[in-house]
Order: C-alpha cells, then structure tokens, then sequence
C-alpha cells in the first residue's frame, strides 16, 4: 500500500492515484498533429499557391502519410487487443466521440491522403511501372490500377481532382485534430483539459508542430542528399511557422488569462500543480524552452537580416525547440489532467517505466517508426525530381 | 466522351472502393452476432453468458438470516454499514451448506487495509500506526471487529 501511494500528496480517491492515460497517450495528440500539420503546409503550395514551399509539397504529404500509419498504434499498444479496434468499423457507437476515432481517422487516410498522393504521382507511377524491373515493377503496376493513361488530358483531371480533395483535406485536417482536442475538452470533469478551446489550441499547436517536423525533415533530407536547401522555400517555411506560432501562443495565453481571470475552485489546485509537479515540462520546457525561445529567434530572422547559413541553423534550432515544446504541451495537458485530485485536494505522481508495454522504450520506437516508414515511402515515391532527370 | 477517356483511372479506383466498400459490408453482415443492439449496444447472448457464472457472493440477508446475534452487534458499531462479505470474503458455498467453513481473515491485514495511517486518508478517518500502536499485538485482543470502538 505504502509503495503504491509513494508520491501521493494529499487526499486522492482511489482510482486516481495510478495513471490511466501513459505515455503512450502523449503520443496520440503529438503524432496526429504532426500529420495535421504536416498536410496544412502541403495545402499551401496546392490550394493557396504559395509557390516557394513547392520543394516540400511531397515531401509535407509522404511525412502526413508516414506518421498517420503511425498514429493509431500508440492507442491500440495502449488499449491492448488490437483485434478489437476493427469491431469499432463494425458496430459503430454514435454516441462516443472516442469510439468515432476509427471513421475520423479513414477519412483522413483513405479521402484525403492517400487519394491526394495517389493523383499527384500517378504520372511518376506510371512511369515507374514501365521502367522498373522485378517486383517492384509489380507494385507499381497494381497501383496503376491496370491505367497507364498519362496523357495531358487525364493529367489535368488528376490535377483538378486533387485541388478538391486537398480543399476537402484542409477542414478534414482540422477536424483530425480538432477531434482530438475535442477528445480532451470535451470531459468535463477535468477542469485541466474541459475546456471549448481545446480542440482549437490543439489544431494551432498541430499545425506549429507539423511545419516544424516538415522543415526538419527537408533540410535533413537535402543535406543528407548532398543537395542544395532551397532559401526561399525554407524562408517561407519559416514565415508561416512564426505566423501559426503567434497564434498558437495567442490563443493559449487567452486560456491562460481566461483561467487566471476567472478562478474558478480548481484554480489554486491547478496554479499549485504548475509550479510544482508540472515546472519543469510546463514552465522551463513548454513555455519558455518550446515557445518564448523560438519566437524570438524565428522574430528575429523577419526583423533582422542574417547570412544563408546562420538563418539555416536558426530556423533548424527554433524547430527543434518548437518540437519539444509541442510534446511538452501534449504532456503537460494528458498527463497533467491526471495529476490532480478531483477533490482538488491532493496530487499523485507519474512513474514512467522503461521496458514496459506503455513504457519509454516502446514510445521512442513510436516515434522511429514513422521515419522508417517515411524513408520506405521516400524510396517508393521519390518526393524530389531525380538526378537523372535534372540532368 | 473525352472525358471519361481520360477519367477512366478514376472510375477504376471508384470500383475498387465500391468493391472495398461491399467486401467490408459482406464482412459485417457475417460476423456481427445475432441480435446485437436489442437491448443496447452489446449482443443478447451476452446476458446468459454473465447469468452463466457461478455466484460467489451471498449477500448480506443471507448471513443475517443465520447469524442475528452477531448482526445486533455490529449495528450498534461503526462497522454496521459495512458488508459482512466486504472483511469475510465471498460466502455463497457456505450460504447454501454451513457445513463448508469459511476462512478467517488474518486480522492486522485486514484491519491495516483501511486503518493504517496514511496521509492520503481524510483526516477524520480513524487511523493509526499498526506498529506503534499495537505493539505487536493483534488488533483484536482489544478491538471487537463487529463492534470496534471502546464504549460504543
């Protein structure tokens, strides 16, 4: 009994003194919305023709596709069975925004991305099929689906068809991960997450985390390609990662003030916890480290002018900092509602094991995964014109 | 139609999840138990499957039916709103033959369960250090468990 309650402050009742929701759950919010993210910022070439991001349209859609395969695993890891998740499909419970996730989630995949990849490299595809030898020349054949017909015509219709799924795409992104916001906002016996702007800081803070990932993964990919990074694209970048940030920090403060304003009974409980079980992830990690930091660094690149490489590293450093400062958010709100008494009298603790089903180990291959697959994906659909062919 | 020329991978693909779409409805149809959602969002037969356990508890008119004295006791206690199954463990086997004896709980575990100090506790929940203030002995050469406080 002692052993258990090591950590518990206070008067907890006794289903809350172990954590229900892990790590894994952390993994959830932070994955979906990298994927939100990460298509939003593929929909600005395609819908609202910022041209300079061209050079990350593909890549943005592969890196959407690569972590939403990933997506549903945490939960199911979580849940455990997961035999069972496909009897969601199957005897649908319309009353449970939870139990929905499976027809949000096909949507999404089967709708939106994998339709957008599919018309937008239908050409490639086609090609490829003829080119290639062995297998993998079948592979691309049957996702021909039996047409090779890439005449300017049908590639037109592509083109248009994709411009509509991509406008259908944008709200279907929202609603991913405003869904999951929902998810948390959405219970309203915890004062930490009840709350109407949850899912609207969740599709902000997604939308700031994908840029982030996608730009990330553009430099690594161009240097590790021995190629040029594009300037004016990752300037671009840049520029609308500051832009979604200021709002994402808008609306959180908004939050914040609107909490502190009103103050309600939880107030004191939640402003204790802050300050003490959740400083370092909220204060030092989220706030300042994940957010106060690369704003003033990405403000800095708009107000002041710097050379090629220092603007590379800069923008390189405020998404990464930006990156963990998503997580520490997707932290601070699934494992922070979980540390507090509802009584708002007492606080437990979260261990975090290693070598468990929920532990760290299998979140740090959760999080490889989606590069694996992104590297599968990148070898299948080069997102990136080939040399040969530049040549 | 030109258009359809050059839409035909299209019409492909909207075969293929038309197909998609029939092969996962043709699953459904299959594999859905009977009746499901007749009652509410389970499958009927599930109600005979729980009724199909073995009953383990035998409620507390069933020990009071057998044991009056003692139910007169622990009602004048602080213990008379709890179950006698809640100290005692699941009775059913020697509700329906006497002749199976229960098990006695092992008394400064059981006790210890609810009463050991613990700063989680609410503050006017009776509790105490069992070491410090038993020394060593068990609760019971003092306390009666069905009627546990001095003077009641």
């Amino acid at each position: 009994m002692q052993e258990v309650l090591h950590g518990v402050e206070g008067f907890m009742y006794p289903d809350e003194v172990e954590l229900q929701w892990s790590l894994l759950i952390v993994l959830y919010p932070y994955i979906t919305g990298l994927v939100a993210g990460a298509f939003i910022l593929a929909s600005l070439e395609r819908v609202f023709k910022v041209e300079a991001v061209k050079p990350t349209y593909r890549l943005a859609l592969l890196t959407a596709l690569a972590f939403l395969i990933v997506a549903p695993l945490p939960l199911q890891l979580h849940l455990g069975h997961p035999e069972r998740s496909f009897e969601m499909y199957l005897t649908p419970h319309r009353t449970s925004a939870m139990a929905m996730f499976g027809f949000v989630y096909l949507w999404y995949l089967m709708v939106v991305l994998l339709l957008e990849i599919w018309l937008d490299y239908r050409k490639e595809i086609v090609i490829l099929s003829k080119s290639k030898t062995g297998v993998m020349k079948w592979v691309y054949k049957a996702m021909t689906l039996g047409s090779d017909n890439i005449s300017p015509g049908a590639l037109r219709v592509d083109d248009r068809v994709g411009y509509v799924i991509t406008v259908i795409g944008i709200p279907s992104a929202f609603l991913l991960h405003g869904y999951v916001g929902f998810i948390f906002g959405s219970v309203k016996a915890n004062p930490w997450w009840s709350s109407p702007l949850m899912p609207i800081v969740f599709i902000f803070s997604a939308m700031v985390s994908g840029i982030a990932a996608v730009l990330v993964i553009y430099v690594a990919t161009t240097l590790l390609r021995k190629e040029q990074v594009d300037m004016r694209c990752l300037d671009t970048i840049a520029r609308y990662l500051f832009y979604a940030f200021v709002i994402d920090f808008s609306l959180e403060l908004l939050d914040l003030v609107h909490r502190i304003y009103e103050a309600d009974e939880s107030f004191h409980t939640l402003d204790f916890m802050v300050h003490t079980r959740l400083y370092v992830s909220q204060i030092v990690i989220q706030i300042f480290l994940g957010t106060i930091v690369p704003l003033l660094l990405l403000a800095a690149t708009q107000l002041a002018r710097f050379q090629e490489a220092a603007r590379r590293r800069i923008y390189l450093a405020a998404s990464v900092l930006t990156l963990a400062g998503i997580f520490a958010m997707r932290w601070n709100v699934v494992i922070g509602g979980q540390l507090f008494s509802k009584s708002f009298l007492g606080y437990t603790n979260y261990k975090l094991e290693f070598a468990t089903r929920e532990g760290l180990l299998p979140a740090i291959a959760l999080l490889i995964l989606p590069f694996l697959i992104l590297w599968g994906l990148v070898k299948l659909l080069p997102p990136w014109p080939s040399k040969e062919a530049a040549a | 139609m030109r258009i359809w020329k050059d839409a035909g991978h299209l019409i492909r693909l909207a075969l293929l999840l038309g197909m998609l779409v029939v092969a996962f409805l043709v699953i459904r149809r299959a594999v859905i138990p009977e009746g499901f959602g007749r009652y509410g969002h389970f499958r009927p037969a599930a109600l005979e499957d729980v009724r199909a356990h073995p009953i383990h508890f035998a409620g507390r008119a069933a020990c009071e039916a057998c044991h009056p004295d003692v139910m007169e006791l622990k009602q004048k206690g602080k213990h008379a709103g709890l179950s006698c199954e809640a100290c005692h463990g699941p009775l059913a086997k020697h509700a329906e033959d006497p002749e199976v004896k229960p098990v006695l709980p092992k008394v400064v575990a059981l006790c210890s369960r609810c009463h050991e100090a613990n700063s989680a506790r609410p503050k006017w929940f009776p509790q105490v250090n069992t070491k410090e203030h038993s020394g060593g002995e068990s609760c019971e050469a003092c306390h009666k468990p069905h009627k546990p406080k001095f003077g009641e």
